[in-house]
């Protein structure tokens, strides 16, 4: 499957998901900041891609849980330099750049950007 | 009390599928306001009544259908709150003395939550003769997302979430439903 290919799939499940206009799904596009989605959203984006790729989502894969629980990762609502290695390292299909420079934990669902779904399914079908 | 909108489960395949139905009656209030004759007005012949009902309330049938479903899979044990309509489509109304009959089906689950898909079928029963008795009309299609409420409210971080331990998404109502269903 071409990259152009996995982002139409990946626009067509946006769209379904998160009832937006097909024009909107940019690959620069925010999902949360863009395209308005909420934290269910993400569970439905994860189930709508395991569908339409026929790949598997492990918890935790795709988007990143649990962060907030483990004390050296996250202080006074910020993930720490060591979260964002944890995350890196976790989550190689996210551009974490802007993050760093203003990395609170409440901002950490506007990193996700399309382009990162189509890295992220990418990676799932040549693994 | 919760607020019932299925009358009997009629069939329960744990973890995958739960088919309720309910009947719709005119001893149910809400029918007579919706919808209300509009008296004639000068310039207006006005409109007769219209009881039908509501489409939010089919909704909500099919949300405590998909929800026991979602509920019974992890032995009631967490809560499971409706989180999302992904789909929902009707195409015909339902009115007094027909049968509902609602089928969810769990297309994913896990411990975040769950998607369900499910079937709105219609018998009216006044469509049956001797020779053919009334049958289920599919007449729309619901399809839900849930929320495990303990697991994502932990999880999340969410500030200010404090929601009480025992289980109030899954009351006595329901398990007077199934107990009274068979199940």
């Amino acid at each position: 499957m071409t990259r152009d290919e996995v982002f139409q799939k990946v626009r067509d499940v946006l769209v379904d998901a998160l009832a937006v206009d097909e024009d909107e799904v940019t690959a620069e596009a925010s999902l949360v900041n863009n395209l308005g989605a909420e934290s269910i959203d993400f569970l439905d984006i994860v189930f709508k891609l395991e569908q339409a790729f026929g790949i598997k989502i492990g918890q935790g894969e795709l988007f990143p849980e649990n962060v907030s629980q483990d004390a050296r990762f996250v202080q006074n609502g910020k993930v720490t330099p060591a979260g964002i290695d944890a995350l890196r390292a976790r989550l190689p299909h996210v551009d974490f750049r802007s993050f760093e420079a203003d990395p609170q934990l409440s901002k950490v669902g506007e990193i996700f950007t399309v382009d990162t779904l189509v890295r992220f399914v990418e990676r799932k079908l040549a693994a | 009390m919760r607020w019932m909108w299925i009358d009997r489960v009629i069939e329960l395949v744990p973890g995958q599928r739960l088919v309720a139905i309910k009947n719709v009656s005119l001893a149910e209030e809400h029918l007579h306001d919706h919808f209300a004759a509009d008296p004639p007005t000068p310039g207006s012949r006005g409109r007769p009544a219209l009881p039908v009902m509501p489409a939010s309330l089919i909704l909500e049938g099919m949300a405590q259908t998909a929800g026991i479903l979602v509920g019974h899979a992890s032995g009631f044990a967490t809560k499971v709150i409706l989180a999302k309509i992904g789909t929902a489509s009707l195409e015909r109304d339902a009115g007094p003395g027909c049968t509902l009959r609602y089928t969810a089906t769990i297309e994913r689950m896990d411990l975040v939550g769950a998607s369900t898909s499910g079937v709105v079928e219609l018998m009216d029963h006044a469509a049956g003769t001797a020779d053919q008795p009334a049958r289920f009309e599919r007449i729309g299609v619901i399809d839900l997302m849930f929320s495990h409420l303990d697991h994502n409210m932990g999880a999340a971080g969410a500030p200010g979430a404090a929601f009480p331990k025992h289980n109030f998404v899954f009351g006595e109502g329901f398990k007077t439903l199934l107990r009274t269903s068979g199940f």
